[in-house]
């Protein structure tokens, strides 16, 4: 097999159909006699619920029907926990899962109380409006601080201190290590409440066909095989009477992965009470209240290094904000502590962490899901070291670079898929000297910085490790088919919203067959296509679908080649498969179309003999024993105004690691989405909640995500150290540009502001022009405002 | 996000809708360009009884220069068609600084300049700008015409001087005086977002390059957008420097209500209004000597 498309910078296959508008969204179905949905949310973080009038609602002329938690019968009981927590000794983890509608109490802002469904969107807003709740207001845990008190208001009855869950994970002994130390450093470091904004928001649309009795369901979901479970499970219905189709899906990043989301369980529900097709589309105002959110955190933590700067150990001891339920367990603090450990040997690690039950929404992972606050907490404090030690960033890193003989790399506690958390592979050192020669390191600190400094010109630059824990299982599948026409078909359950999954599967099916990517047609997402499967997160598409799809073309081309060799007359050694075609190698005269060996593998007589099948089509799954570590560096070099406190970006340079690439434009196209959402991460996103649990920037004009104009230009190169998990040797990519933005840009600031004196620290993410001039303005106090003045004159 | 229940009329001519608003009165609202009225509908925030379309109307949509230098815009005037209309760039190029900070090239497509006054948002750059350049609007009712200048037109956050039965048809900006420079500055968290801060700055030189007169007028500043009249009188017969154009921002911005909110405190935009009263004012008179 020569590879002809894997590898290649090919372009997306999907794209035409997306430019030209043919792309089928979920809110562009529309079924016959099809009714709309619309909830009605709570306006309160937290209140009994003493009675619910829907009668003026009802009355409505509009109206078909209302529910209310009460209608709901066996329905109504919490959701089952999505992910269960990992086996860490000592656990704390007190389940609390929502339900499909509130019953007796509502727990954050925006939960649901009521579904009122009528002949339009517009007639059902206007009867939920009609609905009165009669609520109880109750004292509200909002802050996650304040809500981790023991005396704490309690969002779930008899949770004492709201703690959702105690995980303390330790190696080697960190009080030794500090206890030799030359420095130790000691820091809270903040990373705030933020959500995804994907230009899709969610939406369910149910229908009951009472002729096959099936139930199908349309949903902008990145998971559609996990929901057809969900739902089997909460109908009490057998799942292959569930149809579940994800289709074309304007982005996720996370958001849409809260499996059991309560209008994916209503609609369908509310979809089999009327016998009627029912359609709920998300609207923005509803996305930042209704859909999980993600990143508050407050880390306590330090680190203890030896004169050479080589680090003894690390403690870190964080809150995590959880919202009113967990049902997606610990996967965002686990990541998190996991990735405190980064690229580096740190022998001691001492991290607890409490998940804390607040009256916001609820958490689950969005885009870096928890990998974001690790790396944060790690690479500045090694900032503050390097400056402590009078040592150069990049220098402190590379002392602590796990080394390349030493992969596998053990960690020695536990990750979110359960497993050990060990690096299957890596080349930290020549991806930040890769790093440093495209940003041109040297000259910038030698030459470029002192120049701008003596114009006064505040300019610096920010240089960070990650890795990224990729790829995990538990497995994927999918199953490779030859048409009779030719084309080849490909099957599997992973879902997608945008990750260009229709031209990479094709890649790495179109070099097995030796056919071109667009004979190769790619279904995702739809549960009767293909029955099994997890979904579309943590970076795992590619490599655990990928390598299932790559197993099963590898099978379909063995059958292939063995039809052709008896059509052909000669052995299988000598076929070539090129051109949709399999060809005598001795004889190029010799040939027999796909197609026609497809029909030739079917035929009308003597097709199937025990131990044979039809056709020529294979099923692989592919189910990781653990995961694949992508890696990476990033430079930045900002320019600030400090006496504004805004910041432009003047160069971002990336050198990215994440094994053999199938694409490398999509690569490319994953880390450079991936960064604007670090800068947004890093700069701009920060959802806010008042005392009361009321959120104060819920529209796009007040939370703020960058926009092609705040985007900076990206440089990319690539390292290529292959996976030793997969035989295709890819690890994945889809959260690693999110992840070190915000460290990068920390350092970067605080580096272009360092004349001002040592004292400014950036501890707190996301930076804003507001937080910074209030930074400057402290620093000028504690440095003397004569030093100040000569300054800000320039 | 879908608005509470409408009568939409298409008005089908000026007249027409004039006498539709007299007679539905407050709860009626006319319908230009629709980019603030329409998203604050969605939310409900926003619940007319009716709207009355002007988009259907001839004649209202020029961009004009009179006799005497003064720029005449109609109703129906988009802000891309002030943006790219070549009398208002050569004679008050401060309105196309302005207007490209308004929002993005999709919604300047649409809105109007006379809606957003309108409108009165206190956070909008254009009314500020209006202040600044002395603008006089004229309201239309079916019993007739009335001006109102710019001064006195904004009363409060989403109010102005028109009356129930009141259309703001045109607004004339009046040419500027030999000698003359003007600034607008603005800091945005991202472009095409409210500012945090924003300053218009008109600066006339006299022979001897003094500052003959200045005026200051700020948008995010308070309920209103605000003239900072005294403040920048303390640079008549001064020479417009570093110095003094940074003590005049500092008067300036003592008189400013900027309301803090999650991306910027009421200190730090007044801070910022400071600074950019320095900015402004230095670009306007290097602008004002080379005129």
């Amino acid at each position: 097999m020569t590879n002809r498309h894997f590898g290649a910078p090919e372009r997306r296959l999907e794209d035409p159909k997306l430019l030209t508008g043919r792309a089928v969204f979920t809110d562009d179905i529309v079924r016959r006699d099809m009714l709309f949905a619309a909830f009605v949310r709570s306006p309160h973080a937290h209140a009994a619920i003493r009675a619910i009038d829907t009668a003026a609602a009802a009355a409505h002329p509009s109206t078909v029907a209302v529910f209310t938690a009460a209608d709901l019968g066996d329905v109504l009981r919490d959701v089952p926990l999505v992910v269960p927590p990992p086996p860490i000794d000592g656990l704390v983890f007190n389940k609390r899962t929502q339900r499909a509608l509130a019953h007796g109490k509502v727990r954050h802002v925006g939960e649901p109380v009521a579904v009122v469904v009528a002949h339009s969107r517009y007639e059902a807003e206007d009867a939920a409006a009609l609905v009165t709740v009669d609520y109880d207001p109750l004292p509200v845990a909002a802050e996650l601080e304040a809500a981790a008190h023991a005396e704490a208001p309690q969002v779930h009855d008899g949770v004492a201190g709201n703690v959702a869950a105690i995980a303390h994970q330790m190696k080697g002994d960190y009080d030794a290590a500090a206890a030799q130390a030359a420095v130790v450093i000691r820091r809270r470091f903040t990373y705030e409440h933020g959500l995804a904004q994907p230009l899709e928001t969610r939406g369910v649309i149910a229908e009951w066909d009472s002729g096959q009795e099936r139930l199908s369901v349309w949903a902008s979901t990145q998971a559609p095989v996990s929901l057809r479970g969900g739902l089997a499970d909460m109908l009490g219905l057998t799942e292959s009477r569930i149809h579940v189709v994800a289709p074309f899906v304007g982005g996720g990043f996370g958001s849409k992965l809260l499996m059991y989301y309560p209008e994916e369980i209503v609609i369908p529900w509310v979809a089999l009470r009327l016998g009627r097709a029912v359609k709920w589309i998300e609207d923005r105002a509803e996305h930042f209240v209704a859909t999980s959110q993600e990143r508050g955190q407050i880390h306590d933590a330090e680190i203890a290094l030896d004169a050479n700067g080589v680090i003894l150990g690390v403690r870190d001891h964080f809150l995590h904000d959880t919202g009113a339920y967990n049902p997606y367990g610990l996967t965002v603090p686990i990541n998190a502590q996991c990735s405190v450990l980064g690229p580096y040997v740190i022998p001691n690690y001492d991290s607890r962490f409490t998940a804390v039950f607040t009256n916001k929404p609820i958490v689950a992972p969005y885009r870096g899901a928890g990998r974001q606050h690790g790396v944060f907490v790690i690479e500045r404090l090694l900032d503050l070291a390097a400056r402590q030690l009078g040592m150069d960033v990049a220098e402190i890193r590379r002392r602590n670079f796990i080394p390349p003989e030493a992969f596998p790399y053990r960690n020695g506690i536990t990750f979110q898929d359960f497993t050990e958390l060990t690096y299957d592979s890596g080349s930290y050192g020549p991806i930040l000297d890769r790093l440093l020669a495209l940003v041109d390191y040297d000259r910038f600190r030698r030459e470029e910085q002192p120049r701008l400094r003596a114009q006064g010109r505040h300019v610096g630059i920010g240089i960070v490790s990650y890795i990224e824990g990729t790829g995990i299982g538990p497995y994927e599948g999918a199953r490779v088919r030859i048409e009779s026409n030719g084309r080849v078909t490909v099957a599997t359950g992973v879902g997608t919203q945008g990750q260009s999954h229709y031209t990479t599967f094709a890649q790495i099916v179109a070099d097995h067959l030796g056919v071109p990517t667009d004979a190769v047609d790619v279904v995702t997402g739809d549960t009767d296509r293909f029955h099994w499967g997890v979904g579309t997160f943590a970076s795992r598409g590619a490599v655990v679908a990928g390598n299932a799809v790559n197993e099963a073309a590898e099978a379909v081309r063995d059958r292939l080649i063995a039809v052709a060799a008896e059509a052909l007359g000669c052995p299988a050694a000598r076929i070539v498969l090129e051109d949709g075609r399999a060809v005598d190698r001795d004889h190029p005269d010799k040939t027999l179309a796909l197609g026609d060996a497809a029909r030739r593998a079917n035929p009308m007589r003597g097709a199937v003999t025990p131990g044979t099948q039809p056709g020529l089509e294979e099923t692989r799954y592919f189910g990781p024993d653990a995961g694949t570590t992508s890696s990476g560096a990033h430079a930045v070099i900002v320019e600030v105004d400090p006496e504004t406190g805004m910041v432009e970006i003047k160069t971002y340079v990336v050198v990215h690691d994440c094994g053999v690439m199938i694409n490398p434009m999509v690569v490319e196209g994953q880390v450079r989405g991936g960064v604007v959402q670090g800068i947004g991460n890093a700069f701009y996103e920060r959802m806010v909640f008042d005392a009361a649990g009321q959120p104060l920037n819920a529209t796009l004009a007040d939370y703020l995500i960058p926009t092609a104009m705040e985007a900076p230009t990206i440089t990319l190169d690539h390292v290529t150290t292959p996976s030793r998990q997969n035989r295709i040797g890819i690890k994945g990519v889809g959260e690693a540009g999110a992840i070190p933005v915000g460290p990068a840009f920390a350092q970067a600031v605080e580096d272009a502001l360092a004349p001002l004196g040592p004292g400014l620290e950036v501890l707190d993410i996301p930076l804003s022009p507001d937080r910074l001039w209030r930074l400057v303005d402290r620093a000028k106090q504690q440095c003397g405002a004569r030093q100040i003045d000569a300054l800000t004159m320039t | 996000m879908k608005p509470a229940p409408f009568q939409y009329l298409k008005a089908r001519s000026l007249e027409e809708a004039l006498a539709a608003k007299a007679a539905l009165g407050d709860d009626a609202r006319f319908l230009a360009g629709g980019q603030s009225l329409i998203p604050t509908m969605n939310f409900r925030m926003a619940q007319p009884t009716a709207l009355v379309d002007l988009n259907g109307l001839t004649g209202l949509a020029g961009i004009a220069e009179q006799p005497d230098g003064t720029i005449g815009i109609g109703a129906l005037a988009r802000h891309r068609d002030v943006e790219r209309s070549a009398v208002i760039a050569r004679w008050q190029p401060m309105l196309v600084e302005a207007v490209r900070e308004v929002a993005h090239p999709q919604i300047r497509a649409r809105g109007t300049l006379c809606g957003n006054l309108a409108h009165a948002d206190p956070m909008s750059e254009l009314p500020a700008v209006m202040l600044a350049l002395g603008a006089r609007l004229t309201a239309q009712s079916v019993s007739g015409q009335r001006m109102i200048a710019a001064q006195d037109f904004f009363r409060g956050v989403f109010t102005t001087a028109l009356s129930a039965e009141e259309m703001l048809v045109h607004v004339a900006v009046p040419p500027l005086q030999a000698g003359t420079g003007t600034c607008f500055l603005e800091l945005a968290r991202r472009k095409g977002d409210y500012a945090m801060a924003g300053v218009a700055a008109v600066v006339t030189l006299d022979d001897r390059r003094l500052c003959r007169s200045a005026r200051l007028a700020y948008c995010a500043a308070g309920e209103t957008p605000v003239l900072a009249e005294p403040a920048a009188g303390l640079l008549v017969g001064a020479v417009i420097d570093a110095d003094s154009a940074a003590a005049v921002g500092t008067a300036a911005a003592e008189v400013l209500a900027p309301t803090g909110d999650v991306q910027a405190g009421a200190d730090y935009k007044r801070h910022l209004a400071a600074v950019l009263t320095k900015r402004a004012l230095l670009a306007a008179a290097d602008r004002a000597r080379g005129a």
